[in-house]
């Protein structure tokens, strides 16, 4: 579904990502681990949009994405979430979550400013779908709250249902555990367990591995710029070059 | 959207009624231009206070819609009512062209650019005497006239203006409120978020900064048509400072704001008319303050000191 292949990013003179090829199957959860400093953000950044790599080419559904903007990846079903949650602060959850639904929707400035009856009777879908993804993620009761006064976790949640409302077939997320306590990654996992429920494909970059070993269907293994090791959770556990790279200087 | 659609209307009836209050007399002619400044505020907020993007060139184009509606109509003898759209379309597209270089620029560097925008703007009107005539200015214009009226009065020119007023704020009521005014403020809140589900961020702001101009310029035009004479002094950056502090004291992101900061701003210099070569810096002075101590503008501020002075009487009375 998703194929990464020969990437390579250069800032400056400095090489953050060399060589990196990998494969993401349709439906699955796929993990990206590694130590601080391993490129897993910069390697979500070049797919998404956001950098463009210095070479190699990014694939998604049989198109070669590479160097497309993140606007025309969200039209092609690709949607990601980022590390430090990036909300829309004075708008309220339910707006935040509406705004997801901006493909989805085709109102012009002149036809919405004109209240043309199409953009009156779409606007009411918005409204209306919208609230489907608050339920789903279960902040339906926080609708009216404007997002910049949400708690952390709770805005975490915001930002998943903002990208399932654009209704994607894959979705990044940079560290989804990150800043949460407990309870909420227990939370976490099984959303996202009920995301892929929906035949919604999920990459993640991930810090904690107890989530990581749970829910991932296969694992890719970022070291120094280099993809280490690929592989299910087991594989990953027992391959010496990890244990030695990554998880041995844990224990 | 019910008590959107509630407040506008109150808000029309008071516009309506207003001038049974005076009677005539000069507050009206202020009042049409508290009308014209109300367009421009709320053009300005468009792209301020809902997009996050700042220009100190509106003022430019103001003046190119009064001139290009003066010249058409004072030299070329068209008719206000074809030179009107066809200047606001000339401004568009104008703003267009420029708006997808300039509003690539962020923060003190787009300011710095629109600044420079307006003041070419203004040296052209000052420099094409042929045409504009100059700094002394053009004279001539044609009232605007409809089924036999001709618009020459303040008390008439009071209901032809905030007609048109009336009309572009419900306009931007309607933009605000809509997946085209959530995606505004949503590249003001996170622009790659924004970006990441799926709003062209760079089409969006270049939209807007047209819609902006093309506001602009229609009030621009209206005023040509009103005034009857135009002179490059009304387009400077001064004004472009001016429009700037009616949107941020009346309140960002409001367009009822945008109305009370025009008001105020419009008539606060009738009631300093001692204080006028000080009025700069009485502006300077307001938007300080109003950035200190009511950021959310008059529209937010208010209530809220209303809100407080109540609690706090309220919490006297319990003790």
């Amino acid at each position: 579904m998703l194929e990464v292949s020969g990437i390579t990013q250069i800032f400056g003179g400095v090489t953050a990502l060399e060589d990196v090829s990998f494969r993401v199957n349709r439906g699955d959860i796929t993990g990206v681990i590694g130590p601080n400093g391993a490129g897993k953000t910069t390697l979500f950044n070049i797919i998404t949009g956001i950098y463009t790599q210095t070479s190699g080419k990014v694939v998604f559904e049989d198109k070669d994405i590479s160097g497309l903007p993140p606007e025309k990846l969200a039209r092609l079903a690709m949607v990601r979430t980022f590390q430090n949650i990036e909300l829309f602060g004075g708008m309220t959850v339910h707006e935040n979550v509406m705004v997801g639904m901006h493909t989805k929707s085709s109102s012009g400035l002149l036809s919405c400013a004109l209240k043309m009856p199409w953009s009156i009777s779409e606007e009411r879908r918005i409204r209306n779908d919208s609230m489907k993804w608050l339920e789903f993620t279960g902040i339906t009761d926080l609708a009216e709250v404007e997002a910049a006064n949400l708690p952390f976790g709770k805005g975490r949640l915001l930002e998943i249902a903002r990208a399932l409302a654009v209704e994607p077939r894959i979705i990044l997320m940079d560290e989804p555990a990150a800043g949460l306590n407990s309870q909420e990654t227990l939370g976490l996992a099984q959303l996202i367990k009920r995301i892929r429920d929906l035949g919604i494909t999920i990459v993640l970059v991930e810090h904690d591995m107890e989530l990581v070993m749970d829910i991932c269907d296969r694992i890719v293994v970022l070291n120094l710029g280099r993809k280490l090791a690929e592989g299910t959770p087991r594989e990953i556990q027992e391959n010496p070059e990890v244990i030695a790279a990554y998880l041995g200087d844990d224990d | 959207m019910k008590r959107e659609l509630l407040k506008f209307l109150a808000f029309s009836v008071f516009v309506l009624l207003l001038p049974l209050l005076f009677e005539g007399g000069y507050l009206m002619n202020v009042l049409v231009f508290v009308g014209i400044n109300t367009m421009l505020a709320i053009a300005l907020n468009l792209l301020l206070g809902y997009a996050g993007q700042i220009s100190l060139g509106h003022a430019g184009f103001f003046g190119l819609g009064a001139y290009l509606s003066g010249v058409l109509t004072a030299t070329y003898g068209w008719n206000p009512w074809q030179a009107m759209p066809v200047a606001a379309i000339v401004v568009g597209c104008m703003a267009y062209l420029i708006g997808f270089p300039v509003l690539k620029l962020k923060g003190h560097y787009l300011a710095m650019a629109t600044l420079g925008l307006g003041i070419i703007i203004y040296i052209v009107f000052n420099e094409t005497i042929d045409l504009t005539g100059g700094p002394s200015g053009l004279s001539g214009i044609p009232n605007l006239e409809a089924g036999g009226v001709v618009f020459d009065s303040d008390v008439k020119n009071y209901y032809l203006i905030w007609g048109i007023t009336l009309a572009v704020i419900l306009f931007a009521i309607n933009l605000a409120n809509s997946r085209v005014g959530r995606a505004l403020r949503a590249v003001h809140d996170s622009e790659v978020a924004a970006q990441v589900v799926g709003v062209n961020a760079r089409l969006l702001k270049v939209q807007i900064f047209a819609l902006s101009a093309v506001i602009s310029s229609l009030a621009g035009s209206l005023y040509a048509h009103t005034m009857t004479f135009i002179s490059p002094a009304s387009f400077g950056f001064n004004f472009s400072v001016e429009l700037l502090t009616m949107v941020v004291i009346g309140g960002l992101g409001s367009v009822y704001g945008s109305f009370l900061g025009a008001a105020l701003l419009t008539l606060l210099p009738e009631f300093l008319r001692a204080a006028q070569d000080y009025d700069i810096i009485i502006y300077g002075g307001l938007l300080v303050v109003m950035v200190m101590f009511m950021p959310g503008g008059l529209v937010r501020g208010v209530p809220d000191l209303f809100r407080r002075i109540f609690k706090s009487r309220g919490g006297a009375g319990h003790a």
